[in-house]
């Protein structure tokens, strides 16, 4: 049924450098959460408590993110920059437009996990005589980490996947090391096809391990 | 000097007119496929809640692969894999099929929930008054699980609507592949990557906007 | 002592204490009655300092508790408080929730607060539950909870906001028990309550708030017994 010869051969011998751009593809997705996480829950709070220009600037940051592809967002940050001077590398495209994505989407995780603690467990911890810094490192947000747990998780798994845009602006992750050595070789479907499994497996294993993970975190 | 400036020449009104042709591509792909795969998606989902082991072992899985791999991979994989089965499909028509396919993944958990947010007693009571399986599917579940699951669907269709600016890559010349195409010729990224955006974020904003005030007025 | 004086609480334009004057003395067990409304859970909010307050002034033992210059997270050490919904941190055992304040608030090392912990739940009949999860407790076991937690601080003075209200009828006994155990040792109690059994049996002097206003004060057996507003009777007559 076939007339197509399959080639597998040339895609086992670059394994070890497609593995090899998978960390980096984990690498700039683990980052990109990272500093998501820190904005995003920056981002939530402005947005719950805050007023003026940094309102709306919290405010913009989230419903761009959101509301336009993650594939134009960083050709804006790789291209739509450069009106202004600002040439970023490959790297640095990927990791600030995954940021940019990832803080957006987490901060409306994060607000909807503050407004779901409710207000009393802030009164409770303040009326035992806590700072409202105690009560809210210890009580509040502790609690807001379990509900958006899973919310996170999803988020890094979309991170991953996200961050294969990168062989669109020239970045050599896992997606784009593919893209070179299927370009190379012509065995285009070989070299994706392997590539999917990866992908596959990767994600399989952050879910595996945030599942771990919670069952050591979350013991109520 | 005159057929340098006609080349790198500056962003004219057929320029306008080529992004917006190039947007109502983007539309005529998205909701092509949103369609199609929401019908599959809402089909697959029953059969996920009904089939109970035998749909874990067989659709499920299947589906799985589908939100676990870049959109990216899918889409090469498939233009690539498409020619050696003998299909004969453009860039347009792989497109179609595997945003329709990504679509009733993501839709196909949707449903399920939908269906799961019924509870038993009311679907008991349905059938108590006579109703057949399907009068109860068409008249209780659609109606309830509908509008539960509503803001999700809202979610997931505005999602792929962002995602089919991934279609670019295989040469389909959609908002996003239209905008680099002029970017490259005006050397103006800016301006035409505010545009694309500016299109982007006035179809998504209001919708994921109206489905959240539609979402706050059912929970009431 | 706490002494309240021409104490005035608005929300907004909403004015819901109107000039309270009040002095609740060491080792008294007071408890506040009156309709849902009548501002007697706010009354306990000016007092510990969760709610500003407009007009007069609260003093505890001679601090002022509203003034700038109070430390108002220390001066709280003082005043425990319980509230109708008992506020169990859900993510700490039972021995984590007693102990954190003193750790973060009174600077004890860990050992040190899990023994105050651990001899507060003993104190209150939760001994058996130390390495629970408050979603494993019943209501009034998590109200008793919440009782060890204030008194983990050692307060002076215990705050009770209708500290039964939330709970199922047949969990009511069980915390009223734990208060009428408190008041036995000598606590100083400012309790806003539903439960009129308790007011009469266990406080010393029994107060009825009617809009805002502190209608009238005094010994169970005068409130109780011999009412002298008009809106303290017709009250009375509704909840017996």
């Amino acid at each position: 049924m076939f007339d197509y010869n399959f080639h597998w051969r040339p895609v086992m011998k670059s394994l070890p450098d497609l593995l090899e751009a998978a960390l980096l593809t984990l690498q700039v997705a683990v980052l990109a959460m990272a500093l998501g996480i820190v904005i995003g829950l920056a981002l939530a709070l402005i947005r719950l408590h805050m007023r003026g220009p940094l309102l709306w600037l919290a405010s913009s940051w989230v419903e761009l993110a959101r509301n336009t592809p993650a594939l134009f967002q960083l050709f804006f940050f790789g291209f739509g920059l450069g009106a202004f001077g600002l040439h970023l590398s490959p790297y640095m495209i990927v990791l600030v437009g995954l940021t940019f994505n990832c803080a957006g989407y987490l901060a409306e995780n994060f607000r909807g996990g503050f407004q779901a603690v409710p207000d009393t467990q802030l009164r409770a911890s303040r009326s035992l005589g806590m700072t409202a810094w105690q009560a809210y490192t210890r009580i509040v947000i502790p609690q807001v980490l379990r509900i958006v747990y899973h919310p996170i998780t999803n988020q890094m798994v979309w991170a991953v996947l996200m961050s294969s845009l990168g062989m669109l602006v020239g970045f050599r992750e896992l997606s784009g090391e593919t893209q070179f050595f299927a370009s190379r070789t012509f065995r285009i479907f070989e070299y994706f096809a392997v590539t999917a499994v990866i992908y596959y497996v990767i994600v399989k294993l952050i879910l595996l391990g945030s599942r771990l993970l919670a069952t050591r975190l979350f013991r109520y | 000097m005159e057929p340098t400036v006609s080349f790198f020449s500056g962003f004219t009104p057929n320029d306008l007119l080529f992004l917006g042709e190039a947007a109502l591509r983007t539309l005529w792909i998205s909701v092509l496929s949103i369609s199609i795969g929401t019908v599959l998606g809402v089909a697959f989902g029953w059969i996920l809640f009904e089939g109970k082991w035998a749909a874990a072992l067989t659709i499920a899985p299947v589906l799985d692969i589908f939100r676990s791999v870049p959109l990216i991979i899918q889409l090469v994989l498939f233009y690539n894999f498409a020619p050696i089965i003998g299909l004969n499909f453009g860039p347009f028509a792989s497109g179609v099929v595997i945003l329709t396919v990504y679509t009733a993944a993501l839709v196909a958990n949707v449903a399920r929930g939908g269906i799961e947010a019924v509870d038993t007693p009311m679907r008991r009571a349905a059938r108590s008054l006579g109703m057949s399986y399907w009068q109860d599917l068409r008249h209780v579940v659609l109606p309830i699980g509908g509008r539960a699951v509503f803001p999700a669907w809202v979610g997931v269709a505005l999602g792929v609507m962002k995602d089919s600016a991934l279609v670019s890559v295989l040469g389909y010349v959609e908002l996003l592949k239209a905008s680099q195409i002029l970017m490259t010729r005006t050397q103006e990224p800016f301006l035409i990557l505010s545009i694309a955006g500016a299109f982007y974020f006035a179809l998504s904003y209001p919708i994921s906007r109206y489905a959240a005030f539609l979402e706050k007025r059912w929970i009431q | 002592m706490i002494q309240i004086r021409d104490l005035h609480k608005y929300f907004g334009k909403l004015h819901v204490l109107k000039g309270i004057d009040l002095d609740v003395d060491k080792g008294e067990v007071l408890s506040v009655i009156g309709a849902s409304g009548s501002g007697k859970s706010t009354l306990l909010y000016c007092i510990n300092g969760l709610e500003p307050i407009q007009q007069g002034a609260v003093e505890v033992d001679g601090t002022d508790v509203h003034a700038k210059s109070t430390d108002i997270n220390k001066l709280r050490q003082k005043l425990g408080m319980v509230f109708q919904q008992w506020n169990s941190f859900p993510h700490l055992t039972a021995l984590e929730n007693v102990a954190l304040a003193p750790k973060l608030v009174k600077g004890k090392t860990k050992a040190e607060a899990r023994e105050i912990a651990a001899k507060q739940l003993a104190h209150v009949g939760l001994g058996e539950k130390v390495d629970v999860y408050p979603s494993a407790l019943s209501g009034g076991q998590q109200q008793r909870l919440a009782i060890a937690r204030a008194l983990a601080m050692e307060p002076e003075y215990m705050l009770f906001d209708e500290a039964t209200s939330a709970l199922d009828p047949e969990l009511v006994g069980e915390v009223l028990e734990t208060m009428r155990m408190l008041a036995e040792e000598g606590m100083t109690m400012i309790c806003v309550t539903h439960e009129m059994g308790f007011a009469r049996d266990v406080s010393d002097r029994v107060a009825y708030f009617h809009q805002g206003v502190m209608e009238e004060i005094g010994p169970p057996a005068q409130i109780f017994g011999d009412a002298q507003s008009e809106h303290t009777q017709k009250f009375l007559a509704n909840v017996r």
